[in-house]
């Protein structure tokens, strides 16, 4: 399981393996907001946090085709779904590599995008507090729906489809939480929430994801 | 002789051919006295006038929006305990049905909200969850009509249907957290004792019972045609295998 983690770190941050595409979709997102709501400080500074969630949401998005596609394409997922490691620990070290390379990042390049939108001070510590709860969620869900697409050609469409409306009561806490955060509010409850998602996803889904996997691979 | 026989094809095709017309009959007489009694033969109420009317369309078609979803998702875990054909494509055949319930549903309910809460849409949980029941039946639909091979789309379906169900419940009460409601509290209840009144109850009851009764009567159609469709592919097959 580590073996294929490491593996999949490596193809990713490796020359095409499109491990910095994410972090620059993010910026650019944030980057084409205030053209399209106008500069003022105001506005920006009421819904950076609300932006900032929903661009990561979309970066996280964007990769999540390359989960599986690319050693199903090539054969490899079959070779690993019959090496001695059950399917579910495979699509736990696909959304823990998805994860690394993708959640991690953006909750780090959060705060200081959050400059660019005028974000509150006190909204920073928050925005990163949500998002490193909120992006596990993210990833494992997503894992499941690239699953879920593998042996569908070119599926990405069709991956967003079905994948964004799971990712709704995780947006809605984690933006929930950052927002109340932001405006001083007690933010206790959508935060515990929000670690709900999360640990129930990662308790959950693997099996889910084992188990379309098998479907596809017969 | 077990309840799962009439789950076999060819005896589901004998029981819901004379079975249909009547269900059809039914649903159609349920619709017309209920849409009649309820438009012609009820009172306007005294504060939203004869908008009320609307009711007799929005709450059954509501309701049957969340039902069939719940068919789908016991349809789905059937196919995957017991692999009956039948039950998938009931599945299958069932999605269209209530994603039409929930367009009406929402039309209906932006018609009669434009007059009394002035406005055509508003960020309330239900209509939100509304929304959101909306996009898992496009994505449940997308998923069906993307793969080829029946077997494996009925698996991944039934899988997505489990799954989305959850997340679907979630995202109920994530908005409910999220945004205060619009929406009146529970007015149908049986136990409470602020009920809508009897006048609208009545002909309410048999505009629900006529929804129900179109419901069955479309997805046992639905499921006749995609019987016959297979029978029509594998028919295809054999002929083009030898």
């Amino acid at each position: 399981m580590i073996a294929l983690l490491l593996r999949d770190l490596r193809l990713a941050t490796r020359a095409g393996g499109g491990f910095g595409l994410g972090l620059v979709f993010f910026l650019i997102v944030v980057v084409l907001v205030p053209f399209g709501v106008g500069p003022e400080t105001a506005i920006l500074s009421k819904i950076a946090s609300g932006i900032l969630w929903v661009a990561a949401l979309l970066a996280a998005l964007l990769s999540l085709d390359r989960i599986f596609a690319l050693d199903f394409e090539d054969g490899a997922l079959t070779l690993i779904a019959t090496a001695p490691i059950p399917l579910e620990a495979v699509g736990l070290a696909k959304a823990t590599a998805h994860w690394l390379t993708t959640g991690l990042p953006l909750t780090i390049a959060a705060p200081v995008l959050g400059v660019l939108l005028q974000l509150p001070a006190n909204g920073y510590s928050f925005v990163a507090l949500t998002l490193l709860l909120g992006t596990p969620a993210l990833s494992m869900i997503g894992t499941f729906g690239a699953a879920l697409t593998v042996g569908i050609r070119r599926g990405g469409l069709l991956l967003s489809l079905l994948v964004l409306p799971l990712y709704i009561p995780t947006l809605i806490f984690g933006a929930e939480a950052a927002r109340r955060g932001t405006a001083g509010l007690d933010a206790t409850t959508p935060l515990l929430m929000l670690a709900g998602i999360t640990a129930g996803s990662i308790a959950l889904l693997p099996f889910a994801t084992a188990a379309v996997l098998r479907i596809n691979l017969r | 002789m077990s309840l799962w026989e009439y789950a076999n094809p060819k005896k589901f095709m004998g029981w819901t051919g004379p079975v249909l017309p009547w269900a059809f009959g039914a649903a159609g007489v349920c619709l017309a006295v209920g849409l009649f009694w309820g438009f012609f033969l009820t009172p306007d109420d005294y504060r939203q006038g004869s908008t009320v009317k609307i009711i007799y369309l929005h709450v059954p078609s509501a309701l049957m929006a969340i039902n069939a979803w719940m068919m789908m998702l016991v349809a789905s875990l059937i196919w995957l305990v017991r692999r009956h054909h039948v039950s998938a494509l009931a599945a299958k055949a069932a999605a269209p049905v209530g994603i039409t319930m929930t367009l009406i549903a929402l039309m209906t309910g932006a018609i009669w909200g434009q007059p009394m809460w002035g406005t055509y849409w508003a960020w309330d949980p239900r209509l939100t969850s509304f929304l959101i029941l909306f996009l898992f039946y496009l994505g449940y639909m997308a998923l069906w009509a993307a793969i080829d091979d029946p077997d494996t789309a009925a698996d991944l379906t039934s899988v997505l249907c489990i799954v989305g169900s959850v997340f679907a419940l979630l995202s109920r009460y994530a908005v409910n957290f999220w945004n205060q409601g619009l929406h009146q509290g529970a007015s149908l209840s049986l136990d409470k004792e602020e009920n809508v009144s009897d006048v609208f109850f009545f002909p309410l009851l048999v505009c629900i019972a006529g929804f129900v009764l179109l419901f069955v009567a479309l997805v046992l159609l639905r499921t006749r045609t995609e019987i016959r469709a297979r029978r029509l592919r594998a028919l295809q097959l054999r002929e083009v295998r030898t």
